[in-house]
């Protein structure tokens, strides 16, 4: 018996009319846990009645707690008919069971209904009692948190970060089991989210146990995926990073020094001081606990496409971007030396960290400083599968392999880059029909596993210089050897530290390092295609896409690279490229945040060459086009500040002719088989930088690299966490989502017609987002979210989530200068030898941090690598002007007379202006929307404006209830809309997750402090949490 | 390529105030855009049409679902689905209740009936007002009607709380649900010169005077107490006025009157012969309207009568607004010199007022 769930129903409002006749309804409410349910009393003749229940108590194992929602139906009583639902409230009781998150979740939530929408409002109180239990056989893994978050919570320190967890479990979706026939749309939908909601719960469970046995005690970068595979199920599977965490509880952590950023300096020994070896019991722990449920790698070869079930048509294709190339020829042979050389030149640590977990991956994007020593660049893979009925889903072995597969084809081409770990790794998949695309892509990296923690930062000085840490250039140094390249790759000696060699391009998926020294300001870089493909049947089907994938991805990789050098840029971060099909068409959609690493050597422009040269007015054609893009060269370099210092080429000695890139897909090698294949699919041994045009295809090209408006001025996009070069946010935030669909004419189905309307489609998309915010400028939409979908033959779907922030304009232009100081700093660098150390570290966020990370890790960064005092002195006054706009930020009218607290969300892991001091759980939540009078609601996009509105609604509820005011990391992982204006019905299924936080404005913290703290804090964040 | 849905929804949700000014002036989406294009924010912006376009959809579909929620401000206020500041809820309300001027005088004292709701049309094509414009406040006048209308307390302060509105609005409420409950004319040739400023200022007087809840009687007997406080003027009072027949009637107290208010002003008045001259008129009229409130009927003819009685004649002399208020002052101040008069209460309740109204009145 080891927990007591407590339930009690308070009361409702604006409850519909259910009784047309007395223009009332009779309301009472039903309690479900597992198979126990309760009634409270009918509440006669009210749209707000009072129920004031007593304390409906179930008595459950925690296995179930953790997998089942609390369910609450409302309903209408009627003596004579059927009672009549009014709708559901399914409430997440997970939250309450780990100790320092919630306590007790009270609140009023939307009654939600499927097919009616939010009907009204209830108040519940719900608590639970847990027991505990000793049996180490159990089941239960309460007490593991969960965070979305991709980066060590703000709150907490990673004591041992333990590596890649997952866990996928599959059902049958009851929108496809028989009984669906006969019972109500309504019905149907409720089982649907009634069993998503399980699932998650049991997923969540597993993962959790896993985290358990491998002696942590969170998951941090929790992603989880629902695949609709329609007719043969339904799978939830989830990705995370497990790790142990330390709460800061220490005094230090809450001295709200916010204001004066002379004590924040101050207080940097101090955040350092938890030392750990205070905890060096833990990292002794791992390599017994690998409990994947798959059996990995027996037989993943290409080959073994004959058997039904794994139906693998690949080439999975692989793509090494991020380092340069020259030739392409010799790569098969040095592959696979590469591999072992790394391994045996990198000695110990890496190869231990690589024995202890079968998948180094962290889903980690963000990092303490110094955790990340090289990044090699992005690895991804992708694999075509055919979907058949699961038929046991308690042995999901099937999905399990396919995975494992896809993950271990990663790990192989992070070795091929002499990287011993994924970072900033995901999985997605694509479904249409019974064709299934699964896809994983991460960036190779060498991690350090002694992060230094101890000591102060005059003690470490000394030591430091010696051991020579690169300071914002060292994770650009290239990870393979440069003898034994894995790839011809063209190489430069770093031009920040002048000792390491660096790639001229570098590509990743992760957010970019704080510590990076950054020229001018980032932006999003975005990369679009469409292929159409003949309509198919199951294996010639999956046959078209394979051949299709690796002309898709290497197209996109040449747009994107083409974007980027025409930005003036040279490094990608947050890349995320993702391939959509549809039943006649593959959409693939790339975005990422380009910046100018002043550690990279600067981009070379882009050369047109002509194919008939003898054709005077297509000459003269032809260098318009090169001045046009010339033009645009400069005027964003302009436009985005890029300023490299000049010294550059001729200290190095060695400057780079002709900047040259070879885009390079390479099929992978399997385990089994041993031939290793590259497939080359540049043009030929041309140089990819000069685009050659010879048809019209290549003018559209060119054409579509010009049609990129950049954004009006005041606006800055970029789809990572924080924006390169900007650093004075203020607190005003607006988060939303954007959908738009549109329906192509069957007419002009061509490539370059269907490019255009994809291009047009985004383009005018983000205009109009630029147009609506634009009360906000100066400002940045950060974390640009764009989702692609086909949900039908010509239909094309964006679904767009970011957060605006606001930042103050002249203190931008300060920084900037900043970094171009920074940037010319000889900071001493290298990091040659990895130390045998367990991987254990600090997080770098600790409390007292206040709002923008970035400006706090810069000057954690600073201080650390020893930059003199007049350079700090620089940072101290940057950070200044933050007060301000705090202050500006008080003076607006306060929410005094509104009962409705205000709840932020952002997909951003931090809250500007604010400090996070407490974490209330996940929020994962599935919703079904359906109607069946369109017209009636506003058209498909009054249904779908309305749907959101609520899931939105519902999310805050969820987080108020819970004593939070702010989700972070939110974000909408599936928007599937579904419609069918001739029968006036459509449907939509939306899934959302994040973190539920408690956060405290700096402006407030200054009252937390001096006064014990009462009024400020939410109720449930006491005792430990707010001391002084 | 065509766009088959387009939306967007922020957290917390974007009003825009020019295009919520559109939509409640009950503009199209295509007019609002075309107004939009003309207000030269695409130069402003550099956006384009499709993106006005898109922006005035979206809006309008927020304001459409915010409506509902508009009709009874409290809840906007308590609901979860949208996430609004308050100080744009305040304004959201207060603009969607807010009322054009031309329409409010053309409706002013009109039973907020079916019937009259038939009329919009006519209303719109003489004002100029969009038809769905002219519902919005009509429909706004009418449910703020219907929720005060059997509420005791306060007009001003019951309209306040039920629909959140600012002090100076609720006040103009008050006055159009006190009018539209008296049925008072406004609408004869006569009265066109007056704006609805003048009127709710008169409103408002009568309100704090002439009504239940102005002698601060507190229901002892809260049954018995059938009328409403604000709404409805005190029938006692008005039966009561019937008493100051007696300063007309009477011929002595008439002229003693007269004479006391001669002697007084002599010197002072540039239109003192004029006055002199008027001064029965002028006194049989104002002491007859307030005679004849005890009917109905003459009730709604207050105002038509007042500017018949007292302001036109004044109005063709020439009266300076000075010389009315000195005439007025003295007038009413006089009538505490009538030894023979007992009804000084009364006098100073009726004359209070009015004084203050004809004031008002007394302009082209």
């Amino acid at each position: 018996m080891p927990g007591k769930l407590k339930v009690k129903i308070v009361a409702g409002r604006h409850l519909p009319v259910m009784d047309r006749a007395s223009d009332l309804t009779d309301a009472f409410v039903e309690v479900k846990f597992g198979n126990t349910t309760f009634k409270t009393d009918v509440y006669l003749k009210s749209l707000n009645p009072q129920w004031n229940s007593e304390w409906f108590k179930f008595e459950v194992d925690d296995e179930d707690l953790q997998d089942e929602p609390l369910q609450i139906t409302v309903l209408d009583h009627d003596t004579y008919s059927a009672n009549d639902a009014i709708g559901k409230v399914y409430i997440d009781i997970d939250p309450l069971l780990y100790s320092e998150a919630a306590t007790v979740i009270s609140g009023w939530f939307p009654i939600y209904d499927t097919i009616h929408g939010i009907r009204g409002e209830i108040n519940v109180v719900v608590k639970v009692d847990l027991f505990n239990d000793l049996n180490r056989f159990r089941q239960s893994s309460c007490g593991v948190k969960f965070f979305c978050t991709t980066s060590i919570p703000k709150c907490y320190r990673a004591v041992i970060i333990h590596g890649f967890v997952e866990e996928l479990v599959v059902n049958e979706d009851p929108e496809y089991q028989w009984i669906d026939r006969i019972r109500t749309p309504r019905a149907s939908n409720e089982a649907r989210q009634r069993l998503i909601s399980l699932m998650s719960g049991e997923l969540q469970r597993k993962i959790g146990l896993k985290v358990l046995e491998m002696r942590g005690n969170a998951v941090v970068g929790y992603l989880q995926c629902f695949d609709l595979e329609g007719e043969s199920g339904l799978v939830v599977r989830a990705i995370g990073t497990a790790c142990t965490l330390d709460k800061l509880s220490s005094p230090a952590a809450f001295l709200p020094a916010c204001n004066s950023p002379s004590k924040e300096m101050k207080e940097i020994p101090f955040n350092e001081d938890p030392n750990p070896n205070t905890h060096s019991s833990g990292p002794s722990t791992p390599l017994k606990n690998q409990t994947y449920s798959f059996s990995p790698s027996k037989s993943y070869s290409r080959q073994s496409s004959s058997s039904d079930t794994d139906l693998s048509l690949t080439p999975k294709t692989g793509m090494g971007s991020g380092s340069a190339g020259k030739e392409g020829g010799p790569f098969k042979a040095l592959l696979r030396q590469q591999t072992q050389s790394a391994l045996e030149q990198r000695g110990g640590s890496p190869h231990r960290f690589c024995r202890r977990r079968e998948f180094p991956f962290f889903t980690l994007t963000a990092f303490p400083p110094g955790f990340l020593v090289h990044v090699g660049g992005v690895v991804s893979a992708r694999s075509v599968k055919l979907l058949d009925r699961i038929h046991n889903p308690d042995e999901p072995e099937t999905r399990d392999a396919w995975w494992a597969e896809i993950r271990q084809e990663i790990k192989s081409h992070a070795k091929a880059l002499g990287c011993h770990a994924v970072v900033g790794y995901s999985e997605s998949t694509s479904i249409c029909e019974e064709v299934c695309i699964l896809s994983a892509s991460g960036t190779a990296a060498v991690l350090n596993p002694r992060f230094l923690q101890d000591g102060t930062v005059e003690g470490c000085l000394e030591q430091r210089l010696e051991e020579n840490l690169p300071a914002g250039c060292g994770f650009c140094h290239i990870p393979y050897d440069e003898l034994n390249m894995p790839f011809p790759a063209h190489l430069t000696y770093c031009y920040n530290c002048r000792k390491q060699k660096v790639p001229d391009v570098l590509f990743t998926t992760i957010d970019l390092p704080t510590d990076a020294t950054v020229i001018g300001k980032g932006c999003l870089i975005q990369a679009r295609l469409c292929r159409l493909k003949k309509k198919a049947q199951a294996e010639a089907n999956a046959t078209a896409i394979s051949n299709l994938l690796p002309f898709m991805e290497y197209e996109v990789h040449t747009q994107l690279m083409n974007k980027l050098k025409l930005k003036g840029m040279n490094a990608l971060f947050g890349l995320r490229i993702q391939i959509t099909v549809g039943e006649n068409m593959l959409m693939g959609l790339a975005s990422a945040t380009g910046v100018y690493l002043a550690a990279l050597p600067t981009p070379g422009g882009i050369q047109i060459a002509g194919k008939t040269p003898n054709d005077g007015s297509y000459e003269q054609h032809i260098s318009h086009m090169q001045k046009k893009i010339n033009d645009t060269i400069a005027k964003n370099k302009e436009l985005y500040e890029i300023t490299p210092p000049e010294i550059s080429e001729e200290i190095i000695g060695s400057p780079i002719p002709e900047p040259r890139q070879r885009s390079r897909l390479l099929r992978s090698q399997s385990e089994s088989s041993d031939e290793v294949t590259e497939l080359d699919l540049s043009h030929g041994k041309k140089d990819a930088f000069v685009l050659e045009i010879d048809d019209t295809d290549a003018m559209e090209d060119v054409h579509s690299l010009l049609t990129d408006v950049p954004p009006p001025s005041g606006f800055y996009s970029c789809n990572t966490e924080i924006m390169p070069g900007i650093n004075n946010w203020t607190s005003e935030i607006q988060m939303f989502t954007s959908v738009r669909v549109i329906r192509l004419s069957s007419l002009n189905l061509t490539n370059q017609a269907l490019n255009k309307n994809f291009n047009d489609l985004c383009e005018n998309l983000l205009k109009s987002l630029y147009f609506k915010l634009r009360s906000m400028i100066p400002c940045c939409l950060c974390h640009v979210n764009f989702t692609v979908s086909l949900p039908e033959d010509e239909l094309i779907q964006v679904t767009v989530t970011a957060v605006a922030i606001t930042f103050d304009k002249n203190q931008a232009l300060q920084t900037t200068k900043i970094h171009v100081e920074k940037s010319l700093q000889r900071a001493s660098t290298d990091n040659e030898e990895l130390l045998q150390f367990p991987l254990e570290l600090c997080s770098d966020s600790l409390p007292s941090h206040p709002f923008p990370p970035a400006k706090e890790h810069l000057e954690s960064a600073s201080s650390n690598s020893g930059i003199p005092a007049a350079q700090r002195a620089v940072t101290v006054e940057k950070a200044s002007p933050m007060g301000e706009g705090n202050f500006r930020n008080r003076s607006a009218p306060p929410c005094a007379n509104s009962t409705v607290g205000v709840v932020k969300m952002t997909p951003l892991s931090f809250i500007p202006g604010a400090k996070i001091t407490k974490y209330l759980g996940i929020i994962n939540m599935f919703f079904i929307r359906e109607t069946t009078s369109l017209r009636e609601e506003g058209g498909v996009s009054g249904f779908l404006h309305a749907f959101i509105a609520e899931v939105f609604a519902m999310v805050r509820a969820h987080v108020a209830a819970l004593g939070g005011n702010a989700v972070v990391s939110y974000i909408m992982k599936q928007c599937v809309f579904m419609e069918n204006p001739n029968k006036n019905q459509a449907q939509c299924l939306i899934n959302v997750s994040g973190d539920a936080v408690v956060f405290v404005r700096e402006s407030e913290l200054e009252v937390v402090s001096t006064q014990q703290p009462t009024a400020n804090c939410q109720p449930s964040c006491t005792g430990g949490e707010v001391t002084t | 390529m065509t766009s088959e849905l387009d939306i967007f929804v922020g957290n917390t949700t974007l009003i825009d105030e020019d295009v919520y000014r559109l939509w409640l002036d009950g503009y199209s989406v295509s007019d609002a855009v075309a107004l939009r294009v003309r207000s030269g924010i695409l130069e402003q912006t550099g956006a384009t049409a499709a993106v006005l376009q898109s922006d005035t959809m979206d809006h309008y579909r927020t304001f459409h679902m915010l409506e509902r929620l508009l009709h009874a401000p409290p809840k906007l206020l308590h609901q979860l689905i949208f996430q609004i500041p308050p100080s744009r809820q305040a304004l959201l309300i207060e603009r969607y209740y807010a009322f054009d001027e031309a329409f409010v005088r053309e409706v002013l004292g009109k039973k907020l009936s079916k019937g009259t709701k038939k009329d919009l049309d006519d209303i719109s094509t003489k004002t100029g007002i969009t038809l769905k414009s002219c519902r919005r406040q009509f429909d706004n006048f009418k449910r703020v009607f219907k929720v005060v209308e059997e509420m005791r307390g306060s007009l001003v302060d019951n309209i306040q709380q039920h629909f959140l509105l600012s002090d100076r609005l609720a006040r103009d409420y008050a006055a159009i649900v006190f009018f539209a409950n008296n049925r008072f004319e406004t609408g004869k040739k006569k009265l066109q010169y007056l704006s609805f400023g003048d009127f709710a200022f008169c409103a408002e007087l009568m309100i704090q005077n002439w009504t239940l809840g102005a002698v601060g009687e507190a229901p002892t007997d809260p049954d018995s107490q059938v009328d409403d406080m604000d709404m409805d003027l005190d029938k006692e009072f008005l039966q009561d006025l019937k008493e100051l027949k007696v300063l007309v009637a009477d011929k002595d107290l008439l002229d003693l009157h007269k004479s006391l208010v001669c002697t007084a002003l002599r010197g002072k008045l540039g239109v003192f012969s004029e006055m002199e001259a008027n001064f029965k008129n002028l006194s049989r009229g104002l002491v007859n309207v307030a005679a004849k409130l005890t009917h109905n009927k003459d009730v709604r003819d207050l105002f038509v009568d007042l500017v018949e009685k007292f302001v036109e004649p004044c109005r063709s002399d020439h009266w300076p607004l000075s010389d009315v208020r000195l005439f007025l002052n003295q007038y009413s101040a006089s009538v505490h010199s009538l030894d023979g008069f007992r009804h000084q209460a009364l006098w100073d309740r009726y004359m209070g007022t009015l004084h203050g109204c004809l004031l008002r009145l007394y302009h082209d």
